[in-house]
């Protein structure tokens, strides 16, 4: 991706004196992107040679209380990947706030909620209830449920709470800078580590990715229609695909005009239409609101009834639009939702 | 919210819409009924757009977001757009987004869409008593109450982690001095 773009006319300081230290840490994630720092190949061993990684709970062995002693601010960066949705995770976002210069929410997830921000649509209750007793997959017969606090033996273990809303990083968090993407390349991935250990870093609270439409750098470009005016929308498994020919002239809906490139169009090489990862662009408050907005403006019927047969092909519009962007969005989570 | 600009003088709950009329056709009509002196509901206030085709989704969400407890959107009627085909493009955004704030629980007749033409005084009356009334039937919509009850958690955690935080200073020895890549094992 074009560095220059987003680090306008700085100068590189001084090469750091020391290793500076570096923290990863996951919350409600998937464990994708935790794959992608992995995925810098051999890329990764010249991070870890310029940096002292200080924690990083999926490969490597700390405790939280070697964080919790180091002095505030110790830490240059943390890269955090995931949702905030429980109080271990909270805990430890504000903990690695105060002990870092720059957190960085990396990834779709800490950065917009991504896909758990769609569990804003339930309440926590629903997704114990689902997941313990109710799933398809569930054989407990006696209900059991995991235990905030349990005694065993003579200890007392505890467990995190799930919190009754999910949240992105910078609800919970001051964030400094976000990596988007889900995951993140390792293209952007570099970037953004390179312009943090060059002191390249761009004004505080960018989005690492230029700041401009996918589309822009969409192999299908050519054939995105100036004018279009939806007669019926598909989903990709419902017809066979022109694997040239922009989505949306083939009536699938695709995010790309709504989302920040980066990502090199992924998605659509591998043939699939671009669900928006990588968050709206810097002029866009409501990602969802947005594309829909724009999308079905272009629609062939003017009258309510043929209208109202276009959009069902768009069954599920807060899945499709909110795909990642749910927690984030003006109204976060079903308003109409209790907390208990 | 509870500022006084929802409530009546006896200190009732009264709804707070705000109106999205485009220039030409409804805003006109809105003036044309002021003008005329009839009377409606105070409960409205209105935004002038350019066009019906100006109403961005956004703004509608970000009203309720804010605390408004209705929407009501006007435009000019079909073919008689200014801009030609910007009410269109407001009646189609518009059945999606009340799909849409259903399913996000803001009940679908809090949003309302009329086409209103500029000699239609009376309709602009009777469309906002009509929205008041199916209003206050739905009762106070209070979206920003409710961000500050679901953000109550996390107050209650903040105090908690700032007073195992300050009692953490003591670490174990063996922990006190933070291990890097270069001490623990990989
Ligand atoms: S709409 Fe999708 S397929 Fe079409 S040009 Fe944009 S990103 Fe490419
Ligand atoms: S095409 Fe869209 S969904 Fe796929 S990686 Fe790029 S931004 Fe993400
Ligand atoms: S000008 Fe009135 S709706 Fe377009």
């Amino acid at each position: 991706m074009p560095l220059a773009l987003i680090t306008p006319n700085l100068k590189p300081l001084k090469p750091l004196m020391f290793k500076p230290k570096v923290a990863f840490y996951w919350c409600a994630s998937c464990g994708g992107c935790e794959e992608t720092v992995v995925d810098l190949a051999e890329d990764i061993l010249g991070v870890v040679e310029k940096v002292d990684i200080v924690l990083w709970p999926v490969a490597m062995d700390f405790k939280y209380k070697d964080v919790e002693a180091m002095p505030d601010k110790s830490i240059l960066a943390t890269l955090l990947n995931g949702a905030i949705r429980s109080t271990e995770q909270e805990e430890m976002a504000r903990l690695l706030r105060r002990k870092s210069q720059y957190m960085i929410a990396y990834g779709a997830c800490a950065h917009l909620g991504g896909i758990p921000g769609l569990a804003n649509q339930f309440t926590r209750e629903h997704i114990l209830k689902f997941n313990y007793e109710d799933g398809p997959a569930m054989a407990n017969e006696k209900k059991t449920r995991p235990q905030l606090v349990t005694e065993e033996n003579g200890r007392t273990p505890r467990l995190p709470a799930l919190t009754n809303v999910v949240r992105s990083l910078d609800q919970v968090v001051e964030v400094d800078y976000y990596v988007p993407g889900c995951p993140p390349t390792p293209k952007i991935t570099r970037a953004a580590v390179t312009a943090l250990l060059e002191n390249r870093l761009p004004p505080k609270g960018s989005v690492i990715a230029p700041d401009i439409a996918l589309c822009d750098e969409c192999p299908r470009k050519a054939t995105k229609p100036a004018n279009i005016s939806f007669r019926e929308f598909k989903r990709p498994h419902q017809a066979l695909m022109d694997p040239q020919k922009c989505f949306l002239a083939q009536g699938v809906v695709c995010m790309g005009p709504s989302t920040l490139s980066g990502c090199e169009a992924a998605c659509i090489s591998g043939g699939m239409p671009c669900t928006g990862c990588f968050g709206p662009t810097s002029r866009v408050r409501d990602q969802g609101l947005k594309i829909m907005s724009s999308l079905c403006s272009n629609l062939e019927p003017k009258d309510e009834q043929g209208i109202s047969a276009v959009l069902q092909g768009i069954p599920d519009p807060i899945g499709t639009f909110y795909r990642y962007g749910l927690a984030r969005s003006l109204l976060r989570r079903k308003v109409n939702l209790p907390t208990d | 919210m509870s500022d006084s600009t929802n409530k009546t003088p006896d200190g009732k709950w009264t709804p707070r819409i705000v109106a999205f009329f485009c220039n030409w056709c409804t805003y006109t009509a809105a003036d044309l009924a002021g003008v005329s002196r009839m009377k409606y509901a105070s409960n409205i206030r209105v935004i002038r757009l350019m066009c019906s085709g100006r109403v961005d989704p956004q703004f509608v969400v970000d009203a309720f977001a804010k605390g408004a407890d209705g929407v009501l959107i006007g435009g000019c009627h079909p073919n008689d757009c200014h801009y030609v085909e910007g009410n269109y493009k407001c009646l189609r955004r518009y059945q999606m987004l009340k799909r849409m704030i259903a399913d996000m629980g803001i009940e679908p007749d809090r949003l309302r869409l009329e086409w209103i033409s500029a000699a239609e005084g009376e309709k602009v009356r009777r469309v906002v008593n009509e929205m008041v009334e199916t209003v206050k039937q739905l009762g106070p919509l209070n979206i920003p109450c409710k961000f500050e009850e679901w953000d109550k958690e996390m107050e209650a955690l903040a105090g908690h982690v700032a007073h195992s935080q300050s009692a953490a200073g003591a670490a174990c020895p063996d922990h006190a001095k933070p291990q890097t890549a270069q001490t623990a094992h990989v």
